[in-house]
Formats: structure tokens, C-alpha cells, sequence
């Protein structure tokens, strides 16, 4: 709970940092060798006729390349910048490794549809557990797992959030229409957790696997018991694919694959420490 | 052959043509050996390339349905685009009124840009002043109407464009010089005036030249522009998202580095925690990875960064739904069933769970895939064929496998399955 309240405040702080793809804008990475002074490269660029140059910021990245970000920028002033660059370092080889350049209508849009994409996803899910676990209503009624699910969730896609809202204050990162696809993902692998251990615990009761009069509690406990070590084991693997990801895929994908880490990490231990102690809570005393 | 050494056999043969079809390079190395190669489709931001979105501007439309004058935005610059040699690139229509342009391995995007935007859009207005741009109004006789456009010479040896139009184009062209005899008609394109002759007699046959101080090679251009299509309406560069073709290739690598190191792990952790069960997923991970691939191949799927994230995630999954029969199975042997229960109860009780576990990541990809556009898509796509796969190859496969290795013996050798 601790690191939820932690992340929730660092949110709120802080924000997440929108990349170019939500806020709109442009994005131009360069390679030059030998670089510049950065001081240098601003004056350079923000020296390029165009109101949208006039604020536009320079950062370094890795030994050569460097980032320059501005208000969106059309062909022409693009163009423009190159050409600038070019002139004033004619000593250097550049090379452009990527350009992003998005227009605030699309910028917004993407944000929107990110946002409604999520919202569905949870309406989605919410309805199927609900309609899968439905026959557990002599112990509960029927929309506390999917409650409980929900707020197992609404802790694993905040834990993420939260760490990004650092990583943006801290680093600069930025997140992107990617991000939103690591979240949705984060959403359906904490479900399928979650999920896993509600299944045992309908069978148990169901199968009176663990006696009469057994507390609903002690169900859960033990439900808990019998699917850690399979937990576990299943979030090891896709841990380990994700931090095969993180350390050997390229630059654009590391922090994707960090968001996942994080999201699947806390799903695991949702499951287990958010979502059970609610359906105890939340539903009846015996079986 | 029991039932099972039967599925086996078959899920063998099937991997051993999915392989022919998913790596035919290594095949042909056998001599005298030649199978045709399908390469993978890649993205944008593992070739190198531009995804741009254009926006169409209604304002003005006349005759013309919008969705008509779509189609005709599109054709014009998928023509254009073909005039620079693209393989296979994407131009659609987005929405009701953009256009997505897609042109991969391009080394000079600016360029195609450039192209694509210098696509020229024509209009023949009357009714102004020379001293006034804006007092100038439009008179409907746009680009559409010019069915051929081509470089001549005056009298004076001046180049000079002279244009056919479209029978409505001189219907409507008639009209017009009929409406202004002895005054100027001004010929805008994309914006501005580049001709502004006075009228000198009524045309009637729809001929009509352009004159201005051209160079013959501005003329040319100018008739080779026409030619290839006029804009029925103007179009604005909105959205511009470029990889250089380094970035590309280094990108490619790496995934596939990713890739290669998230099976080997994997596998690794599979076989030392779940032994002899365990080496029948690590096989089962291999058909399902060749399944998967072929799929790619076959329909085909455009892979990007995030598609082959989307792939490595499903591995995953595939490899948790073995665990949860695996755990399972290890549940049913420590409370003393033999191995063959074990096997059974494994999995028939794992199924729900994998279902479940399942479909729920399934909705997020189908979402996802709902919502989104393009790269992220990619990641929804290979997610969600690796995950439907992941159903087929867990059941199917591993239940195959494992029931054709195992035996009588194995009940004597329990320490293989826990």
C-alpha cells in the first residue's frame, strides 16, 4: 500500500512527462561527430528563423547523438535547421537518425483515444470476471471479484505511473503511445495473476477441497498457498524475457520494456497482497 | 500407434514444413535444394523510412463527394510515390479526411516529402486585381479538369504549358472566358498566381495555355506535375515520424539479440526447475515459435520494435501456461497419484485457469488493437496471435509430447516430473 500512496503522490507532484506523440511537437536526433558544445548547438538552432524555434532544447545522448525538441515544426523549418547545423559545424559528419513531428490535433487525439482504450479495457475485464466468477454468490456477491480485481489493477498500472513520473523528473523520460500499449498489457497480465488465484480459490470451495466449515479466510489463505509457487514461477519467465528485452533490445524499446518489469512485478505481488485480502474482506464467513 | 504418438507425429511433420516455410535460407544451403524465400515483412522503424499523415482541406470542395475526393487524393499520391520507386508502399485513407503515407527504405525522406507535397494543386480564378491576391475568386475549374498537360513552344520559341481539359472542364472553361472576355483570368498554383492572362476570345474547345517566364525545364516540370495527378483539394502535413535506416538496421539486431537471448534463458529455467516436463515445454516453446513465425510470414504481419516486444511477452505466457499444468502435475504427485492421474488432473484442472488467464490478455491486445494505429497495433497484433497460439501449442502440443515420451517406466522414475 505503501508504494501505491508513494506513487500517487508522485504523480501528482510531478506528472507524467508527455512525449511529442501526446503533447505534439518535434523530435529531431542527430549523430554529429565530433559533437559540439551543447550552449553551442541551442544557440545554433534556436538561431533558425520561426517563432517555434525560438524555445527549442538541446540534450545529449550517448557519445555523439544529440536531441533537439521543439514546437512542431513543418518541412520547411526542418529543412531549415539541417541546413543550419550543417553550415555552422562544416567540419562534422551528421546524420539524422530520426524524426518525429507531430501536430497538436493528432497529439491530442492520441492522448484521447489512449485514454478511452483504457477506460474500455477495465469495462471489459470487469465484465468477464464478473460473468466467469458468478458462481461464487453463495459466498459473495457477484461483483466483488471483479472489485477486487479491479483495484489489484488500478494498484499495477500506478505503481508504473509513478515510477515513470520519477524517471521524468529525474531523467527526462518521456513516454509515448508506446507506454500506453505497456500499459494495457500490464492490465492484462495482472488480471490474468489475479485471476489464477481467484480460480483456485472458486475451486476450492466449489470442490470442498478444503472440508466444511472452513472460514472464507482460511480458503483464501490456503488458495494462496497452493498457486505461489506457480506465480512465482510464471512471473520469473516473463521477467526474465522482458530483462532480455531491457538489456539487449534497441534504446527506443528499453524503457517499454522497464514500464512492463514494473507493471508485472507489482501484478504478482497485487495478486497476492491487494486483491485476497480484499475479497476476504470483502465477502461472507463461511463457506 | 496410440492417439497420442498419432498427434505427435503430426504436430513433427507440421513443425518440419512450418520450418521449410519460416527459414528457407538455411534449407538452401543444402545443395541441390531450392525453396522460394518469403522474407518477413518489417516496419518502419526496423527498415528505415517515414510514416507521414496528411490532412485534406474541404474548404472550397465543389462537385466533389468528400470521401470521392479522398480516393482521388490517394490515387494521385500513391502515383506519385510510385514515380520514386518505393516497394510496396502504404498510402490510405485515414478517417474522413487524412491520408497515412508509409514509404519504407527511403534514404531521402525529405525528398518524398517534397514529392509528394509539390503535388500541385491548380485553380483557375476570376473576378480580381492584379494589386489584390485575395480579391481573386475561384471559378470551380481546378486541377480535376486538366486531362493533359504538355511542354510547347510559341510563336517566339518561349516554352510555354498547354493544357487539355475534361469535357466538364470545358464546358466550364467555355463559360468562363464567354463571362470574362477581355478581362484576366488568374491561374493559381498551390496558392499562387502564376499566370494571369487576359482573356482573348471565348474557348470553347478546352484548350488552354499557361504562359509566364518558365525555362523550358520549369515548364517541363510543371506539365509532368499535372500530369501525374492534380489534387482535387489541397493536403497539409500534420504528423511526420522518420527512422534513418542505421537506427533501423541497429534496431533490427537488437530485437533480435532480445529475442534469441529470452528463448535461451527461458528454456534454461525451464528444464532446471521442471526437469523432464520441463524439456517438453522448452520443445513445445520451439513449435510454438515456428507456428508463430510462419504466422507472420503468412499473413503477412508488419513487424516493428514493438511487434517483436508484442512476441517475446507472448513467449512468456506460452511458457505459463505449461507452468500451470506443470505446477499442477507436481501438486497431484505430492499427494501421492500416480503419474498417469497426475498427468490427467494436470491438465484438465490447469485448462480454466489458462483460459482465463488468457482471454483476459487477449481483451487488452483487442483493444489495443481497436485503438490504436500502427506501431502500437503491431505490438497488439503479435501479441494476440502469440497468445491464441500459446492455447494451441500448451494443450495440443504438450499434452502430446509428454504423453507419448512417458510410460509405464516413468512411474518408476518419478523423480523426472517433480
Amino acid at each position: 500500500m505503501g508504494l501505491m500512496v508513494a506513487s500517487v503522490i508522485a504523480l501528482a507532484s510531478w506528472g507524467l512527462r508527455l512525449g511529442v506523440d501526446f503533447r505534439g511537437g518535434t523530435e529531431m536526433e542527430l549523430t554529429i561527430t565530433p559533437r559540439p558544445a551543447a550552449a553551442d548547438l541551442t544557440a545554433t538552432v534556436t538561431g533558425v528563423a520561426g517563432a517555434e524555434l525560438k524555445d527549442a532544447t538541446i540534450s545529449l545522448a550517448g557519445a555523439d547523438g544529440i536531441v533537439i525538441r521543439s514546437a512542431t515544426l513543418t518541412e520547411e523549418q526542418h529543412q531549415a535547421v539541417l541546413k543550419a547545423i550543417e553550415a555552422a559545424y562544416p567540419k562534422t559528419t551528421i546524420t539524422e537518425t530520426s524524426f518525429n513531428s507531430i501536430g497538436p490535433v493528432i497529439g491530442s487525439e492520441l492522448k484521447s483515444s489512449a485514454i478511452s482504450a483504457i477506460v474500455y479495457a477495465l469495462l471489459a475485464i470487469a465484465i468477464y470476471i464478473a460473468i466467469v466468477f458468478r458462481g461464487m454468490r453463495r459466498t459473495m456477491s457477484w461483483w466483488v471479484m471483479s472489485f477486487a480485481t479491479m483495484v489489484a489493477l488500478a494498484h499495477d498500472v500506478l505503481l508504473p505511473l509513478g515510477v515513470f513520473a520519477l524517471l521524468g523528473r529525474t531523467q527526462g523520460v518521456e513516454i509515448g503511445a508506446v507506454f500506453v500499449a505497456a500499459i494495457l498489457t500490464i492490465m492484462g497480465y495482472s488480471i490474468s495473476d489475479t485471476v489464477v488465484v481467484f480460480d483456485r480459490v472458486r475451486e476450492n470451495i466449489v470442490k470442498g477441497r478444503l472440508g466444511r466449515n472452513v472460514s472464507f479466510a482460511e480458503v483464501v489463505h490456503q488458495s494462496i498457498m497452493q498457486t505461489l509457487v506457480r506465480s512465482i514461477n510464471t512471473n520469473i519467465t516473463v521477467l526474465i524475457s522482458l530483462i532480455a528485452i531491457f538489456f539487449f533490445g534497441g534504446a527506443s524499446i528499453k524503457y517499454f520494456a522497464l514500464a512492463l518489469i514494473v507493471g508485472i512485478f507489482s501484478g504478482a505481488y497485487s495478486s497476492i497482497f491487494v486483491a485476497s485480502p480484499l475479497l476476504v474482506w470483502m465477502g461472507r464467513r463461511r463457506v | 500407434m496410440s492417439r497420442n504418438a498419432k498427434i505427435l507425429t503430426a504436430v513433427v511433420l507440421i513443425s518440419l514444413a512450418l520450418f521449410v516455410f519460416v527459414a528457407p535460407q538455411w534449407v538452401n544451403k543444402i545443395p541441390k535444394v531450392h525453396v522460394p524465400v518469403v522474407p518477413f515483412r518489417l516496419g518502419l522503424d526496423l527498415l528505415g523510412g517515414a510514416h507521414l499523415v496528411y490532412q485534406a482541406d474541404f474548404t472550397g470542395l465543389q462537385d466533389v463527394s468528400q470521401p470521392d475526393a479522398m480516393q482521388g487524393i490517394r490515387d494521385v499520391v500513391e502515383r506519385r510515390i510510385n514515380f520514386f520507386g518505393v516497394a510496396e508502399p502504404v498510402v490510405q485513407v485515414s478517417g474522413t479526411d487524412r491520408l497515412i503515407v508509409e514509404i519504407a527504405g527511403v534514404t531521402d525522406v525529405n525528398q518524398a516529402i517534397q514529392l509528394i507535397g509539390e503535388t500541385p494543386y491548380l485553380e483557375f480564378k476570376d473576378g480580381g486585381n492584379t494589386t489584390d491576391l485575395t480579391s481573386w475568386q475561384s471559378t470551380g475549374l481546378t486541377g480535376k479538369d486538366v486531362k493533359k498537360a504538355s511542354l510547347t513552344f510559341n510563336a517566339q520559341n518561349q516554352p510555354q504549358v498547354s493544357l487539355q481539359l475534361t469535357d466538364a472542364g470545358a464546358k466550364l472553361f467555355a463559360a468562363i472566358t464567354q463571362r470574362d472576355l477581355g478581362k484576366p483570368v488568374a491561374i493559381f498554383l498551390d496558392g499562387a498566381p502564376i499566370s494571369i492572362p487576359t482573356v482573348q476570345s471565348q474557348i470553347t474547345d478546352g484548350n488552354a495555355v499557361i504562359t509566364g517566364s518558365f525555362t523550358p525545364t520549369e515548364a517541363k516540370t510543371l506539365a509532368t506535375r499535372l500530369n501525374s495527378g492534380a489534387l482535387p483539394v489541397p493536403i497539409k502535413l500534420i504528423a511526420q515520424q522518420t527512422v534513418g535506416s542505421q537506427l533501423g538496421a541497429a534496431s533490427l539486431r537488437d530485437s533480435l539479440k532480445a529475442g534469441i537471448w529470452g528463448l535461451v534463458l527461458v528454456a534454461l529455467f525451464m528444464i532446471v526447475f521442471y526437469r523432464l516436463p520441463g524439456l517438453t515445454a522448452v520443445l513445445a516453446l520451439g513449435v510454438y515459435t515456428l507456428i508463430v513465425l510462419a504466422v507472420y510470414k503468412f499473413l503477412p504481419v508488419t513487424l516493428s520494435l514493438a511487434g517483436i516486444a508484442g512476441f517475446v511477452l507472448s513467449l512468456g505466457m506460452a511458457v505459463d501456461a505449461n507452468i500451470l499444468i506443470f505446477a499442477r502435475m507436481k501438486e497431484e504427485l505430492a499427494a501421492q497419484r500416480t503419474l498417469s492421474q497426475a498427468m490427467h488432473e494436470g491438465f484438465s484442472r490447469a485448462w480454466l485457469s489458462i483460459r482465463d488467464s488468457h482471454v483476459t490478455t487477449l481483451i487488452a491486445a483487442a483493444i489495443l488493437y481497436l485503438f490504436t494505429t500502427s506501431i502500437v497495433r503491431g505490438f497488439a497484433l503479435t501479441l494476440g496471435i502469440g497468445v491464441i497460439t500459446s492455447l494451441i501449442t500448451a494443450t495440443i502440443v504438450t499434452r502430446s509430447i509428454l504423453y507419448t515420451l512417458t510410460g509405464p517406466w516413468s512411474q518408476r522414475h518419478l523423480w523426472l516430473f517433480r
